[in-house]
């Protein structure tokens, strides 16, 4: 056996939060069109601390602690996208984003469309997301279904380290409004990475099968990714082969590979926090049914959240889609009528 | 024992603040006056400048005229709805008046006299109500917003403009335009407050035509005036007479200065009156009564600057017929545009959604294109 010799890059154990902050530092120093803004993201560096230093580095201009008011903290970033800067917006925590939808819903959505292309808005809206920590209310919700159902939204959720600078970066560099949401359960979550050079990864619109198998797919996205991952490899003692496909950008939306996967497997599960009436599993396996359904050995089947608010920390073990839910799940697929 | 006897009611009880808390302005210079301020039939019109009151004149009969002309277009079904600003034009005018070229306008729905008096073609400024496209210019270009809907949301857009241009050391001042109704939405607040906390170069001016739809003032607010309004956010409050069009633009202009020159935002409240109905869908009879109305009338912008002029000899018969003039030929020029049907091709509805086109539009364009084909066949049949 031969060996190639590779000089190794750098890497060593970081953070989801540290990429996300790496993403944004390099996405500052390389264009001075870009803004940090936020409550608290200057000398706090942000409630779970992904803007920290960005104030120090870039100075206060670049990265603003602005009043306590989202649909100022958006609709200010819309004036500013519109004079040619690249705002790059934080949203507290999930819920904390509904006072700002009347400006993402009126007026980030549409811009560009409604001046016929004249005025795009490169927005980045951070949203840290979904449940996990044991927050209290109002710090958990899945709000992903209100995005995706708003046309001129791209909507992207990293699971991984390297995703989270890729897609970062590529969000900042979007000519789109992004809504890039944050699983806030994974900032911690670690992985060798190299931040001085870190791995290219691929674009907003592109899902990745994280997993190969043949006797189902397990489709997921952000936080959920390692809970189908943990999954997959429990399911080999009951004898099935799982392949996992984490979408990583929810609008658009890669059919193709998630097609490809469910023609390979014949049977299909959809696996996320967020509630499943209405929620994005329902649009996945519509469209599933539609592309594969000679392929389908079974129906379409979906593991989310309740459909109830958010829960309490001590019960919201129950609410999320854990292993066990998963695995039962993914033995109804032996369909017999 | 009474209330003042009572421990800790007294002010000796009370321990002083420490320093933060204290107010950090001295609230007076931003108060409004008490009165709306006027110049026009005061000693203070002794010092207008004629040249700028003869423009000011033109501008008004003209946009009198395409108030009138919009309200028609509306009548024959070419506009879909028309908001007028019969009474208000004074406003609409001074604010595009006060403003430089590198400046911004932020009209709302109702302003789009406003965008005209800034120089944008008439049926430019009409296809978001004509029901063509939303906005029928490139808002860069003419540096005037697309006209918002959504009542106040375009007030912290342009704090937000302005303040990207102060940041990048350009001289651009961005005014806002917003209703009395609108002052009552929270964007208003947040936009005020940024725009104060920012020292963004920005002027709100907020024309209090008395109604929002049929709801007036009184029950939107119980402030004294809406001007009081700026006193809370840190910037000055000017009450202004909203009909005359001289104190308009003195008013204007002072607040453009002061946000061009680093002095931070104004809010000015326009005392004024929406003489026709909210829109030609809207039947004002049923919350309020003529005698109101036809005292208004008697305090129209267009009269009270032709009464002060001629007075002062400043303005005879020819001035204003050459005003009538100007303002029929723009008249019969937006009739003109209006009449030429607008060629929309329904392919557009998938262009402009997303920088580059997602696979879910390209397949329901196709679509869409199938059905178009399928019916240009049927009809190419001559059946
Ligand atoms: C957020 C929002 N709520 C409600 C409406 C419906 N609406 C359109 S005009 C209007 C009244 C606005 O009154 P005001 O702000 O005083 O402006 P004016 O019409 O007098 O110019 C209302 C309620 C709207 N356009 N936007």
């Amino acid at each position: 056996m031969t060996t190639v010799a590779v000089k190794p890059a750098i890497t060593k154990p970081a953070t989801m939060a540290q990429a996300l902050n790496r993403a944004m530092r390099d996405a500052m120093a390389e264009d001075p069109a870009v803004h940090v803004m936020g409550e608290d993201v200057g000398a706090l560096g942000g409630v779970f601390r992904i803007t920290d230093g960005l104030a120090k580095e870039f100075g206060e201009d670049r990265c603003t602690d602005t009043p306590l008011a989202e649909a100022g903290i958006l609709g200010a970033a819309v004036g500013m996208a519109m004079y040619g800067l690249r705002p790059v917006v934080e949203m507290q925590f999930d819920a904390f984003a509904y006072p700002a939808f009347e400006q993402l819903i009126s007026h980030v959505a549409k811009m560009r469309n409604r001046t016929r292309g004249a005025m795009p808005l490169p927005i980045t809206i951070r949203v840290p997301y979904g449940g996990g920590i044991g927050g209290v209310e109002h710090h958990c919700d899945s709000s992903e279904a209100y995005y995706v159902a708003t046309p001129g939204l791209t909507v992207v959720t990293p699971a991984t380290v390297e995703d989270a600078y890729g897609l970062l970066r590529a969000s900042i560099a979007s000519d789109d409004p992004v809504i890039f949401l944050e699983p806030k359960r994974l900032y911690w979550s670690k992985a060798d990475w190299s931040p001085e050079a870190p791995a290219a990864v691929p674009g907003i619109g592109k899902a990745l099968v994280r997993r190969t198998g043949t006797s189902a797919t397990l489709i997921t996205y952000g936080p959920s990714l390692p809970v189908c991952l943990e999954a997959a490899e429990a399911a080999r003692e009951e004898g099935w082969d799982l392949e996992v496909v984490d979408l990583r950008s929810l609008v658009p939306f890669d059919e193709e590979t998630v097609v490809a996967s469910v023609r390979r497997t014949g049977r299909a599960v959809v696996v996320h926090e967020s509630g499943g009436f209405g929620g994005p599993g329902a649009e996945i396996a519509a469209r599933i049914t539609e592309r594969c359904f000679h392929h389908l050995e079974a129906p379409v089947l979906r593991v989310t959240g309740f459909d109830i608010p958010y829960p309490p920390p001590m019960l919201e073990k129950h609410h999320l889609p854990g292993v066990d839910r998963i695995l039962d799940t993914v033995a109804r697929l032996q369909w017999e009528n | 024992m009474t209330v003042q006897e009572l421990p800790g009611a007294g002010a000796s009880h009370r321990s002083t603040p420490p320093p933060a808390w204290r107010p950090r302005t001295d609230a007076a210079p931003l108060l409004p006056d008490p009165e709306p301020y006027r110049v026009l039939g005061t000693p203070a019109a002794d010092r207008l400048d004629p040249e700028l009151m003869r423009r000011c004149y033109a501008e008004l009969v003209r946009g009198r005229r395409y108030n009138a002309q919009a309200t028609a277009l509306t009548r024959q079904g070419r506009l879909a709805v028309y908001p007028s600003t019969v009474g208000q034009e004074a406003c609409e005018i001074a604010a595009a008046m006060v403003l430089e070229e590198q400046d911004w306008l932020f009209p709302s729905y109702r302003d789009t006299l406003a965008a005209v008096a800034r120089g944008l073609d008439p049926v430019e400024a009409l296809t978001l109500l004509r029901g063509d496209w939303h906005t029928g210019y490139d808002p860069r270009e003419r540096r005037i917003a697309p006209l918002s809907t959504p009542l106040a949301t375009q007030l912290p857009h342009a704090v937000g403009l302005a303040h990207a241009a102060r940041l990048r050391g350009d001289d651009v001042v961005a005014l806002a335009m917003v209703g009395d109704g609108g002052t009552s939405e929270g964007d208003f607040h947040e936009a005020m407050n940024f725009a104060a906390v920012w020292q963004a170069p920005v002027v709100f001016l907020v024309q209090n035509n008395g109604f929002a739809i049929s709801v007036p003032l009184a029950k939107q607010t119980a402030a004294p005036t809406l001007a009081h309004k700026a006193v809370g956010y840190g910037m000055p409050g000017r009450l202004v007479d909203g009909n005359d069009i001289a104190a308009m633009h003195e008013v204007l202009s002072e607040a453009v200065r002061r946000a061009r020159s680093g002095g931070g935002p104004t809010m000015i409240e326009a005392v004024t009156y929406r003489i026709e109905a909210h829109t030609n869908a809207d039947d004002a009879t049923r919350y309020r009564g003529d005698a109101e109305v036809e005292a208004w009338k008697a305090h129209d912008p267009i009269e009270l600057l032709e009464r002060e002029l001629t007075a002062r000899g400043l303005l005879d018969e020819a001035g204003i017929q050459d005003a009538k003039d100007a303002a029929e030929a723009m008249a019969a020029a937006l009739r003109d545009g209006m009449n030429a049907e607008p060629v929309l091709d329904p392919m557009d509805l998938f262009a402009h959604v997303y920088a580059e086109q997602t696979d879910r539009l390209r397949e329901q364009a196709a679509m869409l294109r199938a059905e178009l084909d399928a019916a240009e066949h049927e009809e190419g049949d001559g059946s």
